[in-house]
């Protein structure tokens, strides 16, 4: 027997962009001329799903839990608060710094999520969240505290899109960035590093034993997730000009854990389907129910968990594939 | 011939127990050495010490004459030492291609590499797909692992080992589980692999053992009570008594 007669085109091809992923970056474009009143809206959407996508590279890939993630975020958006507030307004420099700044706490906290158990994962980055948040309180002089930080001053994006009212440069700016990171993302999950990141998560113990050292592809992969949520925090910054202490609260944390496991890990698209679902859903359903509306996000939640492991992504492909078997 | 894996006083202490106790082990390159022993007498420990699953105690490994005894395991497994488990260990969401292509680029040191995606790295899956074909496992290729019968699964257990291109492999009861047949074909596969492979077995299937190891060490108690060739161990009335008992009688 030899290997050619194996086809190798499944494993070959595997990175290759589907037809249904085209499809889906129109949405924000489609978006854009559908509800032109609600940008402000579609920003934070975009804002929020790269955060997802954030917390996806350490949990769906690297099986890292976290419920501090919102640190990096919030580190991301004073980074580019302060500078642009000192003179530094370039929003691409601003997104550098936020990822620098982010990558590099990530890097250094990075080291105390290797051992331990999910419990101690969660609440080890907790704790990291919970002190950067005092300290970011404490710290009136330089983040403004509760009152927040203001006179931050964004220069136009390349010099040429300044930020007007109507949210147009932040919206095409968020989405932009989105899809750059995204696409680097897909990248480097289908790529022998990816692929090892699978393994980690799959069966952590077997890695060693076909040489691949866990604990520095842990810390890379840790690192890489804090600079993605750097960057999505320097965003929020920039194309709301003001940065507010709850940019690394605890519900943030809660609240991105809780978009990823509705929209599915591991995939980056259910990152992404699940920011827009629950923020059209916060939005409708607080519109129904001001004081009420998370009491429906609680029960889907359940249900989630309870019923769809694999959240709206596993939903999809349990559909494709039967829409194919039938067919 | 300066012996490809060898242990000076390797002892291992849980508390006051000994899991291993002053073994001095020494194997030859391309060995087919099988370690024996009641259930308890420290045969996965001393696999666990020698890959560095576990710190020894006191005592040292070398490896082609290198002190390896402070290296971690993936250091290890570099330099040539590579084992399977016991239980299966394997990554149950991927296709077997997968699988075997993620060990295999590990080897080749692309595990860093994040920009090209991994069908690009063709020499890499050419590879895999080659040694799933001299383990008959083509057929499978493309299925998930969690998927496959527990026999197949096994062959998965060692293709993942022999993507790492071992000097010295270690397999703990390969065919633990498997149904006899199978277990035949799976030994024939082993028996198979290349004299450049040195092979350390254990084994509870005195059958199997007989038939494949060339030495044999057998460990009591963490302790090694002797080492020999198979014949010479078949008759030492120690070893019937505290082991084997009936067993070679029949």
């Amino acid at each position: 027997m030899t290997p050619a007669k194996l086809d190798l085109s499944p494993l070959r091809r595997a990175a290759a962009w589907r037809p249904a992923e085209y499809a889906f970056w129109l949405l924000p474009v489609a978006a854009f001329f559908l509800f032109p009143k609600s940008l402000a809206l579609l920003s934070q959407i975009a804002i929020t799903a790269l955060f997802c996508l954030s917390l996806d590279l350490i949990l769906g890939y690297a099986g890292i839990v976290s419920l501090g993630h919102a640190a990096f975020f919030g580190l991301g958006a004073y980074a580019a608060g302060l500078m642009a507030k000192y003179g530094w307004g370039d929003p691409l420099l601003g997104l550098a710094g936020a990822a620098v700044m982010a990558a590099a706490a990530g890097f250094l906290t990075s080291f105390l999520v290797l051992r331990g158990t999910d419990l101690t994962r969660l609440m080890v980055t907790l704790g990291v969240s919970m002190m950067l948040y005092e300290a970011a309180n404490k710290l009136t002089d330089f983040t403004g505290g509760v009152d927040g930080l203001q006179g931050v001053d964004i220069q136009p994006v390349l010099g040429m899109f300044s930020f007007d009212l109507y949210g147009k440069t932040a919206y095409w700016y968020s989405v932009a960035i989105l899809f750059v990171m995204f696409w680097l993302a897909r990248r480097l999950v289908h790529s022998p590093f990816g692929l090892s990141l699978r393994g980690i998560r799959q069966n952590v113990g077997r890695m060693p034993a076909i040489g691949a050292p866990v604990n520095a592809r842990l810390v890379a992969a840790y690192t890489i997730g804090a600079a993605y949520a750097g960057i999505a925090g320097a965003l929020l910054t920039q194309t709301t000009q003001f940065v507010s202490l709850d940019v690394m609260a605890f519900s943030r944390s809660a609240e991105l854990l809780l978009i990823l496991v509705l929209g599915g890990t591991g995939s980056l698209y259910g990152a992404l389907i699940g920011t827009m679902v629950f923020m059209a859903a916060h939005h409708f359903l607080s519109d129904i129910n001001p004081q009420y509306w998370q009491f429906w996000l609680g029960a889907a939640l359940v249900l989630i968990v309870l019923f769809a492991r694999d959240g709206i992504m596993g939903l999809l492909r349990k559909l494709s594939t039967r829409a194919r078997t039938s067919s | 011939m300066t012996p490809v894996l060898q242990t000076r006083n390797l002892s291992k202490r849980f508390g006051g127990f000994f899991a291993s106790k002053d073994v001095s082990l020494s194997i030859e390159p391309g060995a087919r050495h099988a370690l024996i022993g009641p259930n308890g007498a420290g045969k996965t420990t001393l696999i666990n010490l020698l890959t560095g699953f576990l710190e020894p105690s006191a005592g040292e490994v070398f490896l082609k004459g290198e002190d390896v005894t402070r290296l971690a395991q993936h250091q290890r497994v570099k330099r040539g030492l590579v084992r399977t488990f016991q239980i299966n260990r394997l990554f149950a969401e991927m296709t077997v291609l997968e699988s075997v292509t993620l060990s295999v680029c590990e080897r080749l040191g692309l595990g860093w590499s994040w920009w090209r995606p991994v069908g690009d790295h063709t020499a890499a899956i050419d590879e895999a797909a080659e040694l799933l074909a001299t383990l008959r496992l083509l057929d499978v290729a493309h299925e998930q692992t969690r998927s496959l019968a527990y026999g197949r699964q096994r062959m998965i257990e060692i293709a993942l080992a022999l993507a790492a291109r071992p000097q010295v492999l270690l397999l703990d009861e390969p065919a633990a589980g498997v149904p006899t047949d199978e277990s035949r074909e799976l030994f024939e596969t082993i028996a198979q692999l290349p004299r450049d492979v040195t092979i350390v077995l254990i084994e509870h299937d005195m059958d199997l053992v007989f038939r494949f190891a060339e030495r044999i060490s057998v460990l009591v108690g963490g302790a090694l009570l002797t080492e020999d060739v198979p014949e010479v161990i078949a008759k030492d009335r120690r070893v019937r008594e505290v082991y084997l008992g009936e067993a070679l009688d029949g």
